[in-house]
């Protein structure tokens, strides 16, 4: 075995590498789920405990206030199924976008490949997700809407793909913005609450009045991806429109993210 | 066989910029504006131009003061940055230790840290599972394998993340400073781990100040300064060479040509340095010959009988003993005075030492000076000189030579 150290070069993916290092994705992965509900009374009930306030929030004040249309299905139901996610991508995002400054000690003292960091902490937040989707079938059950389960398998790995590749790109871009300038840590917990408003969850992608608002939601890929479990939900016709633009933003922002990340790694142990 | 290890003109330069300098005020910045240069970010070589080559199987040390460029060259040996320009070519596995316990997390138990620390210095799962019960027996913690590490004592932890790296089986193990901590017994055990591991093959790295470390364990030595090579060769030539280098001059020192006289209005400190029995200044002493602290110093008003006294430190900072004299009013008129404090051989254990320079006048007491670090010296042996054959670091800040009865 043979290799050279040399002067921070040109870019390179090296997803052989990751591959060499899969079980150290696998202990930081572990780490994060072990450590994120020690020393709290509820536990892992705070995963089951968080959508379903949210959901009721929601339902208590907007189904009531607001005649949003979303045909046969009940609004509770609704909001879940955009939360469900929603909470991958906010979670995810968080996770990602502190994850290297968290990890400082570390990258300061040892090598491996830096985008283990973000991977691992977006596969933590997979963990609520599972935990969210068990729930979800169960109201889909309490509501009698148990028919539309096998659909909803169907679309889940495609939406559920896209939700990942965006937050791997947007959030390993912040975790490396949030080395360099730690003002990434107060914006990133700001820039999840206005997206939360930007994507179509509390209210159906066609609700805004204006095209150029309809258009910019289209270019979020999470309203991709919560339309097509929503369509699955209501038995209507996927819209084709936004699954594709939204896989399209969610691979170029995982090329931005992930090129931007590789780009900056070399100096991270430098600069944390 | 081609070498395991080929530096070849590293360097790395760092940028300071002075913008996020906090200590630098608005009179240092206005200095700036007439200097030549008007850039706020100035250059800085970490390291330059090194190279040099490891065998396979070879123990090298590096040595050098601190800020000689040591860390980061191991850092750039173990990818954590890369150089600014040359290049380094390597043909074994690479693990290193710059700290123990890298990753270790508080929440987690010994077991779990044991498996998340083992992964982070690149074991594979099964490798560990297999030296597990090794691991766990080397730290000697099996009773707490399922606390959480925060309620560990530091020195288990210690342990603990010692006895993980103590079985990483890399061809080339590099090794900074990890042995500056833990108590005595579980230094030795270390060293012991890590004489081991040199003998059977491997080819080791090691950054230490603990020059008896260095000697015991390394047969090449590197000597660092200023981010370049100064000698490289065997390690009890490169040992001497460093101590008694270009170290600033710690072992005769003359106080009157600094920028603010030490002392008050009756009395100064003037120069220091350490001596043998023929009043000869010495670059260090040696643990069987008898040395002195001799320091001299100018008393300005007549009537004063001050008492001089030595505060000798390790360089751990332990206080070794506190030493002063009865002056007899040999001190009363004015002029330059000399005191001498002769150390007995066999006292001080091999190791370095400061020794703080006071004057004081008791009944009121008043200090006229006291000078911290004014001398910094090491005692060393020659361990071959030992009455038995063990040749390893004997601990303590005192090594008398006692009498025993069998």
């Amino acid at each position: 075995m043979e290799y050279e150290i040399k002067p921070a070069g040109r870019f390179s993916l090296n997803l052989g590498e990751l591959w060499e290092y899969r079980e150290l994705i696998f202990f930081f992965t572990w780490r994060d789920i072990k450590v994120k509900y020690k020393q709290t009374f509820f536990g892992a009930a705070w995963a089951v405990f968080q959508p379903l306030l949210l959901m009721v929030v929601f339902t208590v004040f907007f189904a009531r206030n607001f005649t949003i249309d979303i045909g046969d299905v009940p609004y509770p139901v609704f909001v879940f199924s955009g939360l469900l996610l929603w909470n991958v991508f906010a979670n995810g995002l968080s996770n990602a976008g502190n994850s290297m400054v968290a990890n400082a000690n570390i990258i300061k003292k040892i090598y491996f490949p830096r985008l283990i960091i973000p991977i691992s902490s977006i596969l933590s937040a997979m963990v609520d997700f599972v935990i969210s989707m068990v729930v979800y079938f169960c109201i889909l059950f309490f509501y009698g809407l148990q028919n539309a389960i096998p659909s909803i398998l169907l679309v889940l790995p495609l939406s559920l793909l896209i939700t990942l590749c965006t937050v791997m790109g947007a959030g390993s871009f912040l975790a490396a913005l949030n080395v360099k300038y730690r003002d990434f840590r107060y914006v990133i917990p700001f820039l999840i609450q206005i997206l939360m408003f930007m994507t179509p969850i509390i209210y159906p992608v066609n609700t805004p009045d204006m095209e150029w608002v309809r258009t910019l939601l289209l270019l979020n890929p999470i309203t991709g991806a919560i339309d097509l479990i929503r369509s699955a939900l209501m038995g209507v016709p996927v819209n084709t429109m936004a699954v594709v633009i939204g896989s399209i933003s969610s691979l170029v922002w995982l090329a931005i993210g992930i090129a931007y990340f590789r780009k900056t790694e070399y100096y991270f142990a430098d600069l944390a | 066989m081609k070498p395991i290890l080929q530096i070849e003109n590293i360097s790395k330069r760092f940028r300071i910029s002075h913008e996020l300098q906090p200590y630098l005020n608005f009179r240092d910045r206005l200095i700036q504006l007439f200097r030549r240069s008007s850039t706020t970010s100035e250059e800085f070589w970490a390291l330059n131009k090194i190279s040099f080559t490891v065998e396979a199987g070879e123990s090298i040390g590096i040595i050098g003061k601190n800020g000689a460029g040591k860390s980061t060259l191991l850092k750039i040996l173990s990818k954590i940055t890369p150089p600014t320009s040359g290049r380094i070519i390597s043909r074994g596995r690479i693990a290193s230790l710059l700290e123990v316990g890298t990753g270790f997390h508080p929440e987690l138990t010994g077991r779990e840290n044991i498996f998340l620390n083992g992964s982070i210095l690149g074991m594979k799962r099964t490798e560990i599972q297999q030296k597990f019960d090794e691991i766990v027996d080397f730290s000697g913690v099996e009773k707490f394998l399922d606390t959480p590490l925060k309620h560990y004592s530091s020195g288990m932890q210690l342990r603990l993340a010692f006895a993980v790296a103590a079985f990483l089986e890399p061809e080339v193990l590099i090794i900074d400073e990890v042995l500056a901590v833990g108590d005595a017994e579980f230094q030795k055990k270390c060293m012991g781990k890590m004489d081991e591991v040199s003998k059977s093959g491997r080819t080791i790295l090691f950054v230490s100040h603990n020059m008896n470390a260095v000697n015991s364990l390394c047969t090449r030595c590197i000597y660092l300064s200023k981010g370049k090579i100064v000698e490289i060769g065997k390690t009890e030539d490169i040992i001497n060479q460093y101590l008694k280098g270009d170290n600033d001059q710690t072992n005769q020192r003359n106080f009157t040509t600094l920028e603010k006289t030490i002392g008050d209005e009756s009395a100064v400190l003037l120069d220091a340095r350490i001596v043998n029995s023929e009043m000869e200044t010495i670059d260090y002493l040696s643990i069987d010959k008898i040395s002195g602290i001799e320091y001299s110093f100018e008393i300005k008003k007549s009537g004063m009988n001050p008492v001089p006294n030595i505060h000798l430190y390790t360089n751990k900072g332990e206080c070794a003993f506190v030493s002063n004299v009865d002056p007899k009013g040999k001190f009363s008129s004015p002029g330059k005075y000399k005191a001498v404090m002769w150390i007995p051989p066999h006292l001080l254990n091999a190791g370095t030492y400061s020794a703080g320079l006071a004057l004081s006048t008791l009944n009121p007491t008043s200090v006229h000076f006291y000078e911290q670090d004014a001398l910094i010296f090491d005692v060393i042996e020659d361990v071959n000189k030992r009455a038995t054959e063990y040749k390893q670091n004997i601990p303590g800040v005192v090594r008398p030579l006692l009498e025993w009865k069998l």
